[in-house]
């Protein structure tokens, strides 16, 4: 039990490196053991969440150096159901790949390993240089899952995605080195003590470095006007590694509630909360123009990722209240919109594959094979993105308006939610409707069978799926865990008791 | 001193920006390494400037912070990794595509239009 903490980080490490040497030859090893690896994950996240739901914090002090002198990873409500998104993800984009995806390219199963690696590592971290670590392995690894496959417009999209993202990485040092400059730590829970006394004068220097690290973490979730390579990278990776990106975004929005609740909460005075006012008007404008993106995009890939960018808009307008209950209502949203996504990119590829001429372009074509089962799986999937009911889009976009309703601009956050919800639900139909209903009177007969028996991506869609309206039918009891993570996230004493108490280390 | 490495940081961080901003990845490329060099002296100076003393601690005498050289160095080799990876990604998006440019295809010819 002491040592599970550490087990997210390290399995998919060695895993990732005996693949490396191991996998080349044999793809059905490599593929046996990346996936039991991913189940293994989502069975030791499972098991931090079910220890997480007692309400205590524990901290891993790796080579038993105190925090905040060592390195210190905290498993907490949150990060505990961080690990259980990205595992499930993972899993089932895994399941898919298994289909022929993984034999495009060499070493995907090694780079997918990693990024988990740097996934896990970026939740569970208890300092801000360690996240900067952990975000550049997850990144190296994606640009090599990015150009998978490869082709030139693929290529050069990874090369625009590599740039923006070492651009990221740059000012993440400098904000690094702000903080550190002013409060001399790094340390998460550390920094939360020395920010109320920093004094007046270096107030300048410490707002600058919490903007910048903002500023980076925005990037990664793609707030507008930072959102540019969100739809390019997402639309010209290939589908199924789309559908892991998916959980990238929300990386930046757990790193964005982990800073301002615990370091610049009601603790820090004068600082309090001082990401709100660039944070609210940003993330409206995110989701507006995320959703009008759906409505204007032309590839079904593109018009996903900007129903995405419109996910995280919806997800920081909750976030930026800055209240208990936005914040849970903020996580249940972001859960579920996870897996939707997820499932949205793996059907685009299911759909391209059938299409050879017009792959995933919104135009009616000959009629598709399956296009009655890809057809509804798209239909589920797209009711849970866009949040009509029964599903979880609909209880997570119902549980943000009941959060906002003592909010100062409650009447713009309500009129912004519905009205986009709109502008997604047309572009979704008229999207569906024309890849599942229309050509079908032209070329009756012309349907493209797929190369292979999908049965393993069909799984995993529905997995994913059932997932998601798991979500939906346990709302009640997942609510009661969200709302005491969110409560977690509003009494950051105790994390930093967790952290630096005496109590701390990893008995 | 204090002058010298602030305007260091400054020319360097300038001058990188300026090329990350270029049409070509040969400049972009160089523009990164240009910010990473910026960066790792700003950590470097986040531990306050210093000349003469170990970054060790000892009970008599002053010292000087450690902790920003480590995460200098530890910046340095994810900086190099990362080039590398960049400079791997130019040049197959060259072999690709058969031009340089990073933006849309043909952006890159326009610009050396708009030279001419």
């Amino acid at each position: 039990m002491t040592h599970l903490a550490i087990l997210p980080i390290l399995l998919p490490a060695i895993v990732a490196a005996l693949l490396a040497l191991a996998g080349r030859r044999d793809l059905v090893l490599a593929r046996t053991i990346s996936l039991a690896s991913a189940a293994v994950l989502l069975l030791v996240a499972i098991a931090l969440v079910v220890g997480a739901s007692d309400g205590m914090i524990r901290t891993y002090a790796l080579g038993d150096w105190p925090a905040p002198f060592g390195i210190v990873l905290v498993v907490d409500r949150l990060a505990a159901l961080m690990l259980t998104l990205t595992a499930g993800l993972a899993l089932a984009v895994l399941l898919h790949c298994a289909n022929g995806w993984d034999a495009r390219g060499r070493h995907f199963h090694a780079l997918f390993q990693f990024q988990l690696m740097g996934l896990n590592g970026a939740f569970l971290t208890g300092d801000f240089f360690n996240l900067f670590v952990f975000f550049e392995i997850l990144l190296i690894a994606s640009y090599g899952l990015m150009v998978h496959g490869g082709g030139a417009e693929r290529v050069r999209a990874g090369l625009q995605y590599v740039v923006v993202n070492l651009v990221g990485s740059t000012l993440f040092l400098f904000a690094v080195g702000l903080l550190y400059g002013v409060t001399g730590t790094l340390n998460m829970a550390d920094l939360a003590l020395k920010v109320p006394a920093v004094p007046p004068a270096d107030h300048g220097v410490l707002r600058s470095g919490a903007l910048l690290l903002l500023f980076v973490f925005a990037l990664k979730a793609a707030l507008v006007p930072l959102h540019l390579w969100l739809p390019g990278t997402y639309a010209n990776a290939p589908a199924p590694v789309a559908a892991l990106f998916a959980v990238l975004t929300k990386v930046g929005a757990y790193a964005i509630v982990r800073l301002s609740t615990l370091a610049f909460g009601d603790a820090a005075g004068e600082l309090a909360w001082l990401v709100t006012p660039w944070l609210m008007p940003a993330a409206m404008l995110t989701l507006t123009l995320g959703m009008f993106g759906v409505l204007a995009a032309r590839r079904l890939a593109g018009m996903i990722s900007f129903a995405v960018v419109g996910s995280v808009g919806t997800l920081l307008i909750a976030v930026a209240l800055f209240t208990p209950q936005a914040i849970a209502a903020a996580l249940y949203y972001l859960v579920q919109s996870t897996l939707a996504a997820g499932a949205l990119f793996l059907v685009v590829d299911l759909v391209g594959e059938r299409r050879p001429a017009l792959g995933d372009l919104l135009a009616p074509g000959p009629r598709i094979a399956q296009a009655a089962l890809l057809g509804s799986l798209f239909l589920v999937a797209a009711i849970a993105m866009t949040g009509l009911p029964p599903l979880a889009g609909f209880v997570g976009k119902l549980l943000i308006l009941d959060a906002t309703r003592d909010a100062f601009n409650r009447s713009w956050i309500w009129s912004l939610l519905l009205t986009t919800s709109l502008l997604a639900i047309v572009g979704f139909a008229r999207a569906g409707s024309v890849l599942f209903w229309k050509g079908g009177e032209s070329a009756q007969n012309a349907a493209v069978q797929p190369a292979r028996a999908a049965v393993l991506p069909l799984i995993a869609i529905g997995l994913l799926l059932a997932a998601n309206i798991a979500w939906t039918l346990g709302a009640g009891q997942v609510l009661g865990y969200l709302d005491a993570a969110a409560i977690q996230l509003f009494a950051p004493a105790g994390y930093i008791d967790a952290v630096l108490g005496a109590e701390g280390g990893n008995e | 001193m204090e002058l010298l490495v602030a305007s260091a940081i400054g020319v360097l961080t300038a001058s990188g920006v300026y090329l990350v901003l270029r049409g070509r990845s040969f400049p972009v490329v160089l523009g990164l390494a240009l910010l990473s060099y910026a960066v790792n002296l700003f950590l470097f100076a986040s531990g306050r400037l210093a000349v003469d003393l170990p970054p060790v601690i000892r009970a008599a005498g002053s010292y000087t912070d450690p902790l920003p050289q480590a995460l200098v160095l530890t910046a340095i080799v994810i900086s190099f990794g990362m080039t590398a990876v960049t400079v791997a990604m130019a040049v197959r998006s060259f072999l690709e595509s058969g031009d340089d440019g990073v933006g849309a295809a043909g952006a890159a010819d326009e610009e050396d239009a708009g030279r001419r």
